[in-house]
């Protein structure tokens, strides 16, 4: 059994398995429930003046047969009072002295700040989490996200709140700017002991085409709202790869975790904690059980003794484009025993990618009005086998040279394991595009006249 | 593999799997089609209350182990009740995908990709949850599955099990009853390894459980409440029942419990010479024993049934199976005889129409038959343990939450209890009974 314990900030936490601040967290007897279902911490909804919210709040996307793949939410901070919601606080830190406490804040002025830090340490918050992030509602009154956007504005509250911080003090980033490692380094310049992320999205969710308001309709109109979910992770993960490589205190990732492999993802790419808001949105508390156990698993599959030992594992190779291997080269394989002849991976070559997979049994005519421009002959014409399979249909052939190794066709073949990718290098040493700048290789012949004299001539 | 081998060249052999072993992309995509429902209908139809969309949760997510514990923590013998369970009636039956006109979650094929993979993965999967041992001791008469798996509750919880097996071969009828294109024998007996490994179990076969007086390779009740802390009595029920009807003693009359022993693991077993089969009875061993011979190749098989089929035990999609098989279903007769030429070789079965139409007998000619109203009760053995009572259908009388009998150290469970269920019923009567035994022992 591996530990699941982390360390963050000096703050033991029983797994990295964390609350985002968000409505799961909106009181005491929720946070309860949440660890008796076993998540390790929580950040409560976030405190400051209480506000007052719209109806209706969210909206989400459904893909296909799948629901809320994203969600949006226009809910502002927490509508309850502070000192209802910090009673409830010290009541949870009470009878759950192990689970992590987080406080997240947003409040305006130094004066404000410095009495909310004072009272939520004085109920016994582990960390407090600065809410620089929320995109909807409060930006627009120059809190959350319009402090994120603005470094040197983010260090001037940090300043603040350090002046009182008593415990660890995490930054909260949005992911609503053009790069999101200036805000992270002002946090680390400023002294705070972390950084989460992401924040939500700015988005619009949809329109309702009846009414012409976007959705989530409030009345006759609507407001942008923060996207968060499934559909966000990519995102999220590609700035927290940015973010681990410049701020070397522990991070907490969010944005779109769902399950084990998720945060085992997000823990890869340096997150020392992960927060979850949207999946127990959707299907609650209990999903914590099978990130738990399936986190456990992982690593003794890995023989990875704590799952500190996954934190920042995938950073380093986390690299700029330029430092990747040209050399390396992968062709696709169709598994003549698998293919049930949809003939997907083909028309995703053809269209898609560069033409290289045959049907077989064409003439050169008839490949040609499908648009090859490369004919090869001795196509091997294999009949489709699989069960499942269309009768008649003839199993595609990749031609090998033209292959770029794009992976489309495995991407889009509905069948697993019949699409591989087989390494086939062009060269056995590593160059990189930047190894070419540095040797004054970097043209590529059929280029511009000018391109080629300027770098010809450095 | 087994310690218990079998020998090849037997007919079950021949038979297919109705619903084999999905892929990991299969299995991922009927997975993500369950909508995870909190209070969830399927988990209030299964008999040993397994967390059906949480198991079901976890495959979605690649966590196939954490899913094969959700099912193991309810049901031991969940991989092959996953294959054995008539889920059409039970979990599945009542998956809300039927109000909505779909085809409701295929939750025995994804328990069986669960258990499967899961056990392939980490064959000590469950045996790591052992508790240290405590000294304790139980007998367990009988292996079918209500004992194997109270057998395997109770070595998780450290006890000594010691099973009592009088066949050579253990499993009960999960190993020799189950209908083959179900589950194979040697899949019963694999599972029945996997949990002899869990912790402290000793399997003794050919050791028969007396009521009293025992022989040489014997024990008898006495013995048994003398040398163990508690007893578990899951001795199923007994032969076949035959109708005490002329003709009925000889060759070619068969009980249809034997018969379908016979398919599963007798390589001596041969039908070939059987043209035209009658099974007399309208439960769900009928339509077993009438699917298995017409898939074995039997030309003509057909089922007498005294009602008819609206009211029959047997279920109605076991028996729409039947008829796709080539099954014949004759209504409305009961056999009073059955018929041998002068060589004494069975020719027919008289029967006498039970309408009210007023048809009069008839002969129905086959050249076999199999008997299939039911299995007798060993009710001696059961009494043979004092404070143990009956009801008035020779079944062994248990506080059901606790499957505890009248004697405070005796428990029973499975078909001796219910008069014959599913192994599903067997499994939670196991489990409910190590459940309390482990209370008791623990409390001192």
């Amino acid at each position: 059994m591996a530990d699941l314990s982390i360390d963050f900030c000096g703050v033991k936490s029983p797994n990295p398995f964390w609350l985002a601040s968000a409505p799961p967290t909106n009181s005491g007897d929720q946070v309860k429930r949440a660890f008796d279902a076993g998540w390790g911490g929580a950040v409560w909804k976030t405190l400051g003046n209480p506000i007052v919210n719209v109806s209706s709040r969210f909206g989400a996307v459904d893909y296909g047969n799948t629901k809320m793949m994203g969600l949006n939410n226009i809910e502002l901070i927490t509508d309850r009072p502070l000192e209802v919601n910090l009673r409830e606080m010290a009541d949870v830190k009470k009878h759950y002295p192990k689970n992590t406490l987080i406080a997240s804040l947003m409040v305006d002025t130094k004066d404000e700040w410095h009495e909310i830090v004072k009272k939520v340490q004085g109920v016994g918050s582990d960390l407090i989490e600065l809410n620089f992030g929320c995109p909807h509602g409060m930006c627009e009154r120059g809190m959350g996200s319009a402090v994120g956007a603005e470094p040197e504005v983010l260090k001037t509250i940090v300043g603040w709140v350090m002046e009182v911080a008593e415990v660890p003090v995490i930054v909260k980033l949005t992911p609503n700017i053009g790069d999101i490692t200036e805000p992270a380094i002002a946090a680390l310049e400023s002294g705070a002991s972390a950084v989460s992320l992401i924040n939500t999205i700015k988005s619009i969710v949809g329109v309702d085409l009846d009414l012409m308001v976007p959705r989530p309709v409030v009345g006759n109109a609507s407001s942008n709202g923060g996207y968060c979910g499934p559909a966000v992770k990519p995102i999220a993960l590609h700035l927290l790869g940015q973010v681990a490589h410049v701020f070397p205190k522990p991070i907490s990732g969010i944005g779109g975790i769902s399950n084990w492999r998720d945060a085992a993802e997000f823990m890869a790419l340096g997150s020392t904690s992960v927060q979850v808001c949207t999946a127990v949105m959707h299907y609650g508390y209990r999903i914590v059980e099978d990130m738990i156990e399936g986190l456990n698993d992982f690593l003794d599959d890995k023989g990875i003794a704590s799952s500190r030992g996954l934190v920042g594992k995938a950073v380093p190779q986390y690299q700029n484009w330029g430092n990747l291997d040209l050399n390396y080269h992968v062709v696709a394989d169709i598994d003549p025993d698998k293919c049930i002849g949809c003939q997907l991976c083909f028309v995703a070559c053809m269209d898609g990618s560069h033409q290289c997979i045959h049907i077989p049994g064409m003439d050169d005519a008839a490949k040609k009005k499908a648009g090859h421009v490369v004919f090869p002959t001795d196509i091997p014409d294999r009949p489709v086998t699989a069960e499942g399979g269309t009768p008649g249909a003839r199993i595609p052939w990749v031609h090998e040279e033209e292959c770029v190794g794009c992976n489309l066709c495995q991407l889009v073949c509905p069948v697993e394991g019949t699409v591989t990718m087989r390494e086939k290098r062009k060269a056995p040493e590593k160059e990189t595009w930047n190894d070419r700048i540095n040797a004054g290789t970097d043209v590529v012949p059929g280029g511009l006249d000018a391109t080629a004299k300027a770098r010809g001539a450095k | 593999m087994s310690d218990y081998s079998l020998p090849d060249g037997r007919l079950e052999e021949q038979l297919g799997d109705k619903a084999p072993l999905y892929s990991r992309a299969e299995a991922v995509a009927e997975a993500n089609r369950c909508i995870y429902c909190v209070d969830a209908p399927c988990i209030a139809k299964c008999p040993t209350s397994i967390d059906i969309p949480t198991f079901i949760h976890k495959i979605a997510t690649d966590n196939v182990r954490g899913a094969a514990r959700t099912i193991f923590e309810e049901n031991l013998l969940g991989a092959s009740c996953a294959r054995v369970c008539p889920v059409e009636v039970l979990c599945a039956g009542d998956c809300v995908y039927n109000q909505w006109g779909r085809e409701p979650i295929a939750i025995g094929r994804l328990q069986r990709y669960a258990t499967t993979n899961a056990l392939a993965q980490d064959a000590a999967l469950l045996s790591k949850t052992k508790a240290p041992s405590t000294g304790k001791k139980i007998a367990l008469v009988g292996s079918g599955p209500a004992s194997i798996a109270a057998a395997g509750h109770l070595a998780l919880d450290g006890h000594r099990a010691v099973i009592f097996e009088k066949k050579a071969i253990p499993g009960g009828l999960n190993t020799l009853g189950i209908a083959p294109y179900k589950l194979k024998a040697q899949d019963a007996l694999d599972e029945i390894d996997m949990v002899l490994g869990l912790g402290d179990i000793e399997l003794r076969t050919g050791v028969g459980v007396v009521a009293a007086d025992p022989g040489e390779g014997e024990v008898s009740a006495a013995q048994l409440l003398e040398e163990y802390d508690a007893v578990f009595i899951g001795i199923g029920l007994g032969p076949d029942n035959y109708l005490g009807i002329d003709g009925e003693d000889g060759a070619g009359v068969y009980g249809a419990v034997e018969m379908i022993e016979r398919i599963k693991v007798d390589p001596g077993f041969d039908i070939s010479s059987m043209k035209s089969v009658a099974v007399l009875g309208g439960g769900n061993t009928a339509i077993d024993i009438a699917r298995e011979l017409a898939q074995l190749g039997v030309p003509d098989v057909f089922m007498v049934y005294r009602k008819t089929a609206a009211v029959m035990s047997g279920y109605r999609h076991e028996m729409d199976g039947g008829l796709k098989d080539g099954v014949r279903l004759v209504e409305n007769r009961q056999p009073i005889a059955i018929v041998r030429d002068l060589g004494g070789e069975v020719v027919g079965v008289d029967v006498e129409d039970t309408s009210g139409g007023g048809a009069g007998g008839e002969t129905l000619a086959c050249d076999a038959v199999a008997f299939a109203i039911g299995q007798s009760r060993l009710t001696v053995l059961a009494k043979a343990f004092p404070g143990v009572e009956l009801d008035d259908k020779g079944r062994v009388v248990v506080d059901d939450e606790t499957a505890k009998t009248g004697n405070t150290k005796v428990f029973a469970g499975g078909d001796c209890v219910n008069g014959g269920k599913e192994v599903v019923n067997a499994a939670e009567h196991g489990k409910r009974a190590a459940r309390e035994i482990t209370r008791m022992l623990n409390a001192g």
